[in-house]
């Protein structure tokens, strides 16, 4: 069973996912973060494949984006660092990275490559779903990735009712109307959301991200979804951290 | 019309709309309504109107007769260099503001390089009273000061990005973020047929303007109302698309784009995107790019910062690789030659980037009786800074 798939089996509430940009703050820093999330109790990691333009991104995950590409990293760096492990990690991990990276290294040979080194999914942002169904979706179910689709505050029902149903794990709630970065709290209309998409009583079980960022987000969107992910705000936590590994226990622990 | 966009907004394998979902329901918004709005009577009366009275549209098409002579082929100059706002680009802001307008939008955004899209943006909305907002590089508002100072005077709020290499690439992703973050009452105008389905197709059909009066001036001119060639520049490919756009499906007419080749294809100082790139994803569609192996998107470089882009428009991508379009390569060198020699032989000062379509004559002979049409996208006032450092001698071309 895909690793995605058993989380969700085996614990509803409180999921803690965290997100990093792969090569920042230093290259060889990726399976240093990976292996202390999971000592600190991590559900679920998504790791940034960079990009040099990161649309849907803030200043925190753009700067990352940047300098890990100045550091030298790419996919096929990352898949080289990430190959064993799954000697040490057993929680479910996935890639998220913009689509043209992917396509450059081949969809297919992607793929392969994930499933080789045991990767559970992906998030492509800017890969939207029907053409993810048209094109792709067979080479992905064939290497068992599972493919996450976001929807937004914007999204309409209708449309978050066809995402449930091409979705594979779980759904990727956007908590704002905006891209990725640290925000103080929840607005109104974010609110309204989160009870809205509750009340639709959708198949796949939801983490909410984009402005969580401390205990009390986090917590707070725990009460709407299955659990929440977290990303700019680890980012800037690493940025500043002057030994990687306590920089990532800090953060954990004031979130948990 | 075999080379326009299909229903699923593709040109062949180029186009769609790989968006983030953020922007799906105001991307989906444009594309249910857009031929609806651009094919009613009101929008048709206004934009006519306003390209008429505000542009000064139709743009002359000019017999340049001391350039033929010296060619030895008949050349026509399509003045889009007279247009309001010195380009092409007014064409397009104006049908744009019209149908955010009908959307009832009452905010704009706009992505620029040079500045030219970025003025004419500003100038739409100074006259519909609507607020504005244009991303530009953090380089290119140092680089270009004047068009700054332009856009500012219009009223607009100039946002540096400075973000990448603070250029053309950089603006549009500060652009598209800001549409991700105002996805309510804001519309964004996009300068190129570039970003995802509908824009490179209603981009083109707003430029369209340029190929439907050229067969009306033709016949009236010539006798006859298609020409043998058609010349033009392409960063992003509005004006070419414009250019070309009725003639597409006349095979008989000869379709040429230059692209800029900076200090030459061969050379890492380029944005020759058809000679030296893949295709990819970026700014939403799928289409030739230069990019490195991992699939990182590389910094252009021409003298031209409107042709200074690592992409090109997926209808480019299409007809490149069809070849109903042969797509040259012009050096810095080369434009700036051109634009010299027109200058001294019809006493106009064409852009640079117009000056890449003019460079053509050089590369390539043409028959006697030729009707050879060039599109000048746009005047040279904003490049004087070149050249005059290039008459100083300040710079080596």
């Amino acid at each position: 069973m895909n690793r995605i798939e058993q989380l969700f089996k085996t614990k509803k509430n409180n999921i803690l996912s965290i997100y990093f940009t792969a090569g920042h703050p230093t290259l060889d820093s990726t399976v240093e973060i990976i292996k202390t999330l999971v000592e600190e109790g991590t559900d679920l990691i998504e790791i940034g494949i960079p990009f040099s333009d990161p649309i849907a991104d803030g200043p925190v995950i753009q700067k990352s984006s940047q300098t890990s590409l100045e550091n030298g990293m790419s996919l096929k760096l990352l898949f080289e660092h990430i190959k064993d492990i799954r000697k040490d990690v057993n929680i479910p991990l996935i890639l998220m990275g913009y689509l043209n990276p992917v396509l450059q290294y081949g969809i297919e040979t992607f793929c392969k490559k994930c499933n080789d080194v045991g990767i559970d999914g992906t998030i492509l942002p800017d890969l939207p779903f029907d053409i993810y169904q048209e094109e792709y979706e067979s080479i992905f179910d064939k290497h068992n990735i599972y493919n996450i689709f976001l929807i937004t505050p914007q999204t309409n029902d209708e449309r978050i009712r066809k995402i449930d149903n091409a979705s594979k794990g779980f759904i990727y709630m956007v908590a704002a109307s905006a891209t990725t970065g640290i925000r103080q709290g929840f607005e109104e209309y974010q609110q309204d959301y989160f009870i809205r998409i509750e009340k639709l009583g959708l198949k796949h079980p939801r983490l909410i991200g984009f402005g969580i960022s401390s205990r009390e987000t986090f917590q707070h969107a725990c009460k709407y979804a299955n659990g929440a992910i977290i990303g700019s705000a680890f980012v800037s936590a690493l940025e500043e951290a002057s030994d990687l590994k306590k920089g990532v226990q800090g953060f954990i622990r004031n979130i948990q | 019309m075999k080379y326009t966009v299909d229903k699923k907004g593709f040109y062949g394998e180029f186009g769609g709309s790989f968006i983030p979902e953020a922007m799906y329901p105001n991307i989906e918004e444009l594309r249910m309504n857009y031929l609806d709005i651009m094919n009613s009577t009101d929008f048709k009366k206004e934009f006519k109107q306003l390209l008429k009275d505000y542009v000064g549209r139709p743009s002359p098409l000019y017999f340049a007769k001391r350039l033929s002579e010296m060619h030895d082929t008949k050349i026509y100059l399509k003045r889009e260099d007279l247009n309001h706002t010195g380009s092409h680009k007014i064409n397009n802001t104006v049908g744009q503001i019209l149908i955010a307008k009908k959307l009832g939008k009452t905010r704009i955004i706009a992505e620029t390089g040079a500045g030219q899209h970025g003025v004419a943006t500003a100038t739409v909305c100074a006259l519909m009273g609507i607020k504005c907002v244009v991303y530009m590089g953090a380089l290119d508002v140092s680089r270009q000061a004047p068009n700054v100072l332009r856009m500012k005077m219009l009223g607009t709020e100039v946002i540096p990005v400075e973000s990448g290499n603070k250029t053309l690439k950089d603006a549009t992703n500060g652009a598209m973020r800001d549409w991700i973050n105002n996805p309510w009452d804001t519309h964004y105008i996009v300068g190129s047929v570039i970003g995802p389905h509908p824009y490179p197709d209603m981009v083109a059909r707003l430029q369209s303007i340029i190929s439907e009066e050229m067969k009306w001036q033709l016949k009236k001119q010539v006798g006859r109302d298609y020409p043998d060639y058609i010349l033009a520049c392409v960063g992003g490919g509005s004006n070419a698309a414009g250019a070309f756009y009725h003639y597409l499906d006349d095979e008989k007419v000869k379709l040429i784009a230059t692209e800029a080749a900076g200090l030459g294809a061969d050379t890492p100082e380029t944005a020759a995107t058809l000679a030296i790139g893949s295709p990819g994803v970026l700014h939403s569609c799928r289409t030739m790019l230069m990019q490195n192996e991992d699939g990182q998107i590389t910094e252009p470089y021409s003298i031209s910062a409107g042709l200074d882009y690592p992409g090109i428009g997926p209808m480019h991508s299409w007809l490149h690789k069809i070849g109903r379009t042969e797509y040259l390569c012009i050096t810095d060198k080369e434009a700036v030659d051109a634009a010299f020699t027109l200058t001294q032989t019809e006493g106009i000062i064409p852009a640079l980037e117009s000056a890449h379509a003019l460079a053509v004559l050089n590369k390539k002979k043409f028959g006697k009786d030729d009707v050879v049409v060039i599109n000048l996208s746009g005047r040279g006032d904003k490049d004087m800074h070149t050249y005059i450092d290039i008459m100083q001698k300040k710079i080596n071309i």
